[in-house]
């Protein structure tokens, strides 16, 4: 759409019909007010026209820029070759700017905790532990295609693996940590086995159900679980023989989530290239045809549901270590959504994208804080923007630029 | 090679196949044709085990397969081109290829292969960056022939491989079946609606119809056959 398309007279209309649309839509809460003093209701007329004014205006921008989001279509071929000339691949593949790159972020992490406040290094940690579980559910979901609404189950059992290990045998984290990684990889092989017949729509449910059991039973279960009102005093991991402050614990266990995810992202992109990888691409693809090549299908989705679930694992392990108080209130469905964001926004499969939008997803609404009130909802409009203008995720992953293309029946096909 | 003992193989309620028998020796090309949904892919289906016949046995070389797994079958050395090509449209026609040596840990032998194929058809060494779901039918169907022979299969079912092609395409890909079967003594099974070509090229077929097996013969036989030349030949 170029500027002299955008203010037709069909424009105008467009834009006139979207600015009754958001009229309608915010009429209830922006204009009418009930005053229960007076037992009057006030109208507020002047809201609803600057609502008017306001999306009519940014309409035009808005329809502009989506325009322009849309690249036109092109053949897979030449999008290929668009997209291996494009500058940002180019810029990141020269090795000088990999080596600044990579020598800068090393300089900001390793320096992170010293130059800012305990409070910056929590929520720093928060997003790291997200990263490692958006990590993870992106084998599940990016890597295998499978939709899993319930990943935060995993979660809850590594957190309370530790937490019950260590409230019950007094185990220490060290040990808690592959003990809840092996645990949450097992419950994934469990639900894996009845749910792997079902695709798409009904494995969704199906997982949902599943986290929802999960912390139902760590609600109710108080002998086993202590219930509602949850476990405390979990105790930060530590080095053995040095006492740590409540500050310089905080650092290390930054440092520790640092190497955690250093340890995933080495892993899962080890993962991605495996022949294990290709088979969930594949499997992906068509099962059928996976089936004729010899590819078990059965082993192949439970791997990737048991190695999704491990990062859970861990994470949960960690969340439970940095909070040091857990309970089924931090394993709500929620989370699941969350973190199935944070792969759907980094753009599936990517791994880079995942980083990024999880330190997004996190930090932001963290950060926002100081518009209180108004903090989920202009989380809410960046991720609807996101979700309209870059439909494929921050980064998307190469290999989906065919997808559309490739699937197409061809016509010969038909006959 | 293959002995198929009157086996019936169901789709939940619906039986598609009703008690069939068959045999294939050691390095013969057997064509299987029949008219739509006779059952001819459901045949192949439970040869490799992807629907498996709930009644009836199949042997393959004397190991009986008929409850055995799908990838175990695969691992024997039968090897399955689907109807309709499946190709995986968004990896590589190398990835395609590595694919079909999903089961195999020679690395010289796929190498071997994959030169083999490459020289069959020598489209696909050109196009080998290029996503599978861009080729022409003609060449998507020669990569998944090629993705098959990549497992160093014993048997080698074809369905339907002229399924919407143009007739010189045809005519190459059967070509490169008949060379595939003398030079490695690939035993193939094909199963085709374009009877006249498969009965040239095959040794002996059979003739199926709502599920059993009607005629069974030389394809010399069978190509004179006044009841084949009418309902298949069209002449
Ligand atoms: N997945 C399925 N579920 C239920 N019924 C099926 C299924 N696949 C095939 N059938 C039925 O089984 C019968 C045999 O089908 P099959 O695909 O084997 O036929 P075909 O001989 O290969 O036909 P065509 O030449 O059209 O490919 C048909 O009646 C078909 O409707
Ligand atoms: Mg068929």
């Amino acid at each position: 759409m170029t500027m002299r398309k955008l203010f037709t007279l069909d424009e105008i209309k467009k834009s006139l019909l979207v600015a009754l649309w958001f009229m309608v839509l915010t009429f209830p809460i922006l204009a009418v007010r009930v005053n229960p003093i007076y037992k009057v209701v006030e109208w507020r007329w002047h809201n609803l026209l600057m609502v008017g004014i306001g999306a009519f205006l940014l309409s035009f921008p808005w329809r502009y820029f989506q325009g322009h989001g849309k690249p036109p279509e092109k053949s897979a071929a030449a999008e290929n070759q668009a997209l291996k000339n494009s500058k940002i691949l180019l810029w990141r593949r020269h090795p000088w700017v990999r080596l600044c790159a990579v020598v800068l972020a090393t300089g900001l992490v390793l320096s992170f905790p010293f130059l800012f406040s305990s409070y910056q290094v929590n929520i720093m940690t928060t997003a790291l532990i997200y990263v490692v579980l958006g990590l993870g559910l992106n084998i599940v979901v990016g890597l295998a295609g499978l939709l899993d609404l319930g990943y935060v189950a995993f979660y809850a059992v590594g957190a309370y693996s530790y937490a019950l290990l260590h409230l019950h045998f007094g185990l220490s984290f060290w040990l808690c940590l592959p003990i809840g990684a092996g645990l949450a990889a097992l419950f994934g092989i469990l639900l894996g086995f009845p749910v792997l017949r079902l695709r798409g729509d009904y494995l969704a449910i199906v997982t949902l159900g599943f986290g929802e059991i999960i912390r139902l039973v760590l609600e109710n279960w108080n002998e086993f679980s202590q219930g509602p009102s949850g476990i405390s005093n979990i105790p930060r991991p530590g080095l053995p023989g040095i006492e740590m402050s409540l500050n310089a614990s905080s650092i290390f266990l930054y440092f520790l989530m640092i190497a955690l995810t250093l340890f995933t992202i080495l892993v899962v992109s080890r993962l991605r290239d495996s022949r294990i990888g290709r088979a969930w691409l594949a499997l992906r693809e068509d099962e059928i045809a996976c089936q004729a090549m010899g590819i078990d299908k059965t082993r192949t989705k439970l791997t990737a549901f048991a190695l999704g679930a491990t990062w859970a694992g861990m994470g949960g392990v960690m969340f439970a270590a940095k909070t040091t108080f857990i309970n089924p209130a931090s394993f709500t469905f929620l989370e699941s959504a969350i973190i199935l964001s944070i792969v759907v926004l980094g753009g599936m499969g990517s791994m880079l994208g995942v980083i990024l939008s999880a330190f997004i997803l996190i930090l932001v609404p963290e950060y926002l804080r100081a518009f209180s009130e108004y903090r989920m909802l202009i989380f809410g409009a960046v991720l609807v923007i996101m979700m309209v203008f870059r439909p494929q995720g921050l980064i998307s992953n190469v290999r989906h630029r065919y997808r559309f293309e490739g699937l197409k029946t061809p016509p010969e096909e038909l006959g | 090679m293959l002995r198929i003992n009157h086996i019936h193989t169901f789709y939940g309620n619906i039986e598609a196949l009703k008690g069939i028998s068959l045999d294939i020796a050691e390095g013969e090309i057997i064509t299987l044709i029949g008219a739509n949904g006779a059952g001819k892919s459901t045949t192949l289906m439970s040869i490799c085990g992807v629907v498996p016949p709930r009644r009836g046995e199949i042997y393959f070389r004397g190991t009986p397969i008929h409850d055995m797994a799908t990838d175990k079958i695969v691992a024997l050395g039968i090897c399955q081109v689907p109807e309709g090509r499946r190709i995986f449209p968004i990896l590589s026609v190398m990835e395609n290829l590595e694919m079909g040596s999903y089961l195999r840990r020679d690395p010289q032998g796929i190498k071997s292969d994959l030169d083999y194929v490459f020289d069959l058809f020598p489209i696909l060494a050109q196009r080998r960056h290029q996503a599978g779901g861009t080729l022409s039918g003609g060449e998507q169907q020669m990569l998944a022939i090629s993705r098959a022979l990549m497992a160093r299969p014993k048997l080698l079912l074809l369905d339907e491989p002229s399924l919407g092609l143009a007739p010189l395409i045809i005519q190459q890909i059967f070509e490169i079946i008949v060379k595939i079967n003398r030079e490695n003594r690939t035993t193939i099974f094909l199963v085709e609606q374009n009877a006249n070509l498969a009965l040239k090229i095959a040794h002996r077929g059979y003739v199926m119809e709502n599920g059993i097996i009607t005629l069974s013969d030389t394809a010399a036989n069978l190509l004179g056959n006044e009841a084949v030349k009418k309902a298949y030949l069209g002449i």
